[in-house]
């Protein structure tokens, strides 16, 4: 793999372990499932996703 | 094993290459010879990059054939199944993941202080015994628990450990499983929140670079909130730059004026901590925990691989001996008992932990695009934990013995000053001198190394000996000593935050059948009563531990072992039923042999902190002793008032009792589990399956990390949904 290659799978990586990459899955799933409406802006996206995690706490291990 | 495995070839698999067979057995070989150096060499030391070889040599095999073995001949897994990722996906939470993104999610999720803390306390018993624990415990009982939950989960939608156990089990062992992960969530907490008081205690570097960390992950919650939504990986490369900006700072508040205001004691600190814990788990998500979420999981990864590194780079040597005179005597100063328990008990976390089986059956299994995955994100990420359990192992081996014990043994046997805690040492075999401890404290910048038990202040010196032969020298002890504190306590505080809020969820959950209200999550009364219950419950337990004149790691450490443990055994239980349940009887020795083990282990170490007549390790001798001195109106040391003693007490009560309780859940699941196989043996026709009905899977991935030549063509062909570059 060139250095170049190497970068671009470091920051592939990142994004999506993060969750960063979401938004782009979410745009593709919405255009297809409903090509007609407008999908959610980054910002509705972003606050959605965060905010569904006040119920749905993930436990953490020791 | 090779046999097993190549008996019954599935088509179109061909022999392995001579390449193959010489690569493997150059691996086999590499892991026999650091065996061979570590069991061999008596009254010498040993480089610790033996043990880091023998640990890689052991897993690469152990993944290679019998993780292979498990997947094909006991799971038997099938990609031509869909997964619950697959076929209910529905972006949020099911949603099928590139596996080396599932990889990373469930290491994070499951790596934490725990694999960091207990092999620096089980080192008490020198390197051998938990570098066997460690590697034999994760091939066979920890990394196999994992990944046979994990598939397990996946054939029944994701469902929890919980859900699981009442199905396969009975309404008996479901009720147990749940107090089992109440109740170690409460005593899990505590002694992390523990380790952080004791890491922080009168040190304002650490204190101010840790209450740093609030401030800027506010900051980047609000960042991500408000200017620049989403965008994570910026964000946090902002965060971690300020990360160590505020070590560094700590050493300038250090030498300023500042420092008294941040010279805080353990009481205070607990309150603190208690105080944070509340705030931190009814405030939004995205103010505090989501950033520090990031932030966490950037220092783990980092710090792990400079780590494991920087081991292979210095190569230094142990210290410790291969086994202690404790092992046999169980008078050892950090944790009481013999070998046998107790190590098992205290090194849980890098070798079995029960909690895993919780994350198993949480958000991963949703995660999964093929069942064959379980391997590589089920036992491969067990196996990264066992590794970073070795290398905190080796970091608390490679110093002096005796100033291992002057920071672990508990402050009432050691004393305040350098040279009290010197001739305690001196009891117990080991020499240091004070000034030789005065010298260790003021090359990290602390001002006394004295009594710092929990794990983190011994890890954080053995790694500062470690990163500052590669990098800085001496210049940069107390940067990187603080730097590995740092990384302990954030990633501790976001399990504090984290596990009060899972444990008020649960709260909330069994509340709500009894008075609704309590149940909704939205309600805010309802949300800070929980919250408040769940932090004072673990407070309580802080709280006794920082004041316990016995040590309070000394006292609770145990405790949340065989808690942890005690969780394990219903995790394996569950599995080993399903297995009978499911007609493969032949295999419940797969989790059957470490359920065995693991309750000879939990049961004995309860027995012994119940019933034991030594009130070193009997929490009710213990109690006895001290009773009958107070009614004498003779004070025991290292109880220095009426006080003291009706602490110790009160502490070895609810401490006894808690063990006996942990000890009578697991029975109930033993009976109960052990009723259901038999009767499963004895039918004649097999129990109907609880597995969700076949679905045809048309997602195509690889199974590991590197995909084969095959999987590269069906790729190829059917052009997969994941996202690679």
């Amino acid at each position: 793999m060139r250095p170049a290659q190497v970068l671009r799978s470091i920051r592939w990586y990142l994004r999506e372990l993060t969750g960063e990459n979401q938004y782009a899955h979410y745009l593709r799933r919405h255009s297809a499932a409903h090509p007609q409406a407008t999908p959610l802006s980054r910002r509705e996206f972003e606050r959605h996703r965060v905010d569904r995690a006040d119920s749905h706490p993930g436990a953490r291990c020791c | 094993m090779t046999a097993t495995v190549t008996d019954r070839p599935p088509a179109g698999r061909s022999r392995p290459s001579l390449t193959t067979v010489l690569a493997w057995t150059a691996v086999a070989l590499a892991g026999a010879v650091a065996w061979a150096m570590i069991a061999l060499s008596r009254g010498e030391n040993i480089s610790a990059v033996w043990l880091v070889v023998a640990a890689l040599g052991s897993y690469a095999i152990a993944y290679r054939f019998y993780a292979k073995f498990l997947v094909r001949r006991v799971l038997r897994v099938d990609d031509r199944r869909a997964t619950p990722a697959e076929r209910l996906d529905d972006g949020v939470d099911f949603q099928p993941t590139d596996r080396r993104v599932v990889l990373g999610h469930h290491f994070a999720a499951i790596a934490g202080a725990g694999p960091l803390v207990g092999p620096v306390l089980a080192a008490q018993m020198g390197y051998l015994p938990g570098t066997l624990w460690i590697i034999v415990g994760v091939i066979f009982a920890g990394a196999v628990q994992d990944m046979v939950i994990l598939f397990f989960s996946i054939r029944r939608d994701g469902k929890s450990l919980g859900q699981m156990a009442r199905e396969e089990i009975g309404p008996i062992g479901g009720a147990a499983a749940l107090i089992a992960v109440f109740a170690i969530m409460i005593i899990l907490l505590a002694v992390l929140a523990l380790v952080v008081v004791n890491a922080l205690a009168r040190s304002p570097w650490g204190t101010f670079s840790i209450a740093m960390t609030i401030p800027i992950a506010l900051f980047m919650g609000f960042y991500l909130r408000v200017i620049r939504p989403g965008r994570v990986v910026e964000t946090s490369i902002v965060g971690v730059a300020l990360l160590l900006l505020a070590i560094v700072g700590g050493g300038w508040v250090q030498d300023s004026g500042l420092a008294a205001a941040f010279t805080l004691s353990p009481q205070t600190l607990a309150i603190c901590l208690v105080g944070y814990g509340f705030v931190a788990s009814v405030l939004p998500v995205w103010m505090l925990l989501a950033p520090r979420d990031y932030l966490s999981t950037f220092m783990k990864i980092g710090t792990i691989s400079l780590l494991a590194v920087g081991v292979v780079i210095a190569a230094p040597v142990l210290k410790a001996d291969a086994v202690t005179s404790f092992a046999s005597t169980g008078t050892g100063p950090v944790f009481a008992g013999k070998l046998f328990p107790f190590v098992f008990i205290t090194i849980a976390c890098g070798a079995l932990s029960g909690f895993h089986a919780l994350i198993s059956s949480g958000t991963t299994p949703k995660m999964i695009q093929k069942e064959s995955q379980v391997r590589l994100v089920g036992y491969g990420a067990m196996l990264m934990e066992s590794f970073v359990a070795i290398m905190a192992l080796v970091a608390a081996c490679i110093l002096e013995p005796g100033l291992y014990y002057a920071m672990n043994a508990p402050a009432g046997f050691l004393g305040a000053t350098a040279e009290s805690a010197s001739s305690a040492v001196a009891t117990l075999g080991f020499s240091i001198t004070p000034q030789d401890l005065t010298a260790a404290a003021a090359s990290v910048h602390e001002q006394t190394l004295v009594a710092r038990s929990g794990g983190a202040p011994t890890l954080a010196v053995g790694m500062s000996e470690i990163f500052s032969s590669v990098v800085g020298g001496d210049a940069l002890k107390a940067f990187w000593y603080h730097f590995a504190i740092m990384f302990e306590a954030l990633f501790i505080l976001t399990t504090v935050d984290a596990g009060t809020r899972v444990g008020r969820f649960m709260l909330q959950d069994t509340l709500g059948n009894i008075w609704r209200p309590l149940g909704r999550v939205s309600w805010k009364p309802g949300l800070w009563a929980t919250s408040a219950a769940v932090v004072l419950a673990w407070g309580y337990f802080l709280y006794t531990g920082v004041t316990n004149p016995l040590g309070g790691i000394n006292q609770l450490f145990p405790l949340f072992g065989i808690a942890n443990q005690l969780l394990a055994a219903v995790a394996l239980a569950v599995a080993t039923t399903i297995l009978v349940k499911s007609g493969r009887l032949k295999w419940a020795w797969v989790t059957g042999v470490p359920l065995a083990w693991d309750a000879a282990v939990t049961l004995t170490a309860s027995y012994q902190k119940v019933f034991s007549a030594d009130p070193r390790i009997g929490f009710f001798a213990q109690r006895e002793r001290y009773a009958d001195a107070l009614d004498h109106g003779t004070l025991l040391a290292p109880a220095k008032n009426t006080g003291q003693m009706h602490a110790v007490i009160t502490n070895s009560t609810v401490d006894g009792v808690l063990a006996a309780f942990f000890a009578l859940l697991v029975i109930a699941v033993l009976a109960n589990a052990a009723l259901v196989c038999w009767r499963a043996i004895r039918s004649r026709e097999q129990p109907a399956s609880t597995e969700t009905p076949f679905v045809e899977s048309t997602l195509a991935a690889p199974a590991g990390l590197f995909p084969t030549a095959e999987e590269r063509r069906e790729l190829a062909h059917t052009a997969g949904r994941g996202d690679t570059p």
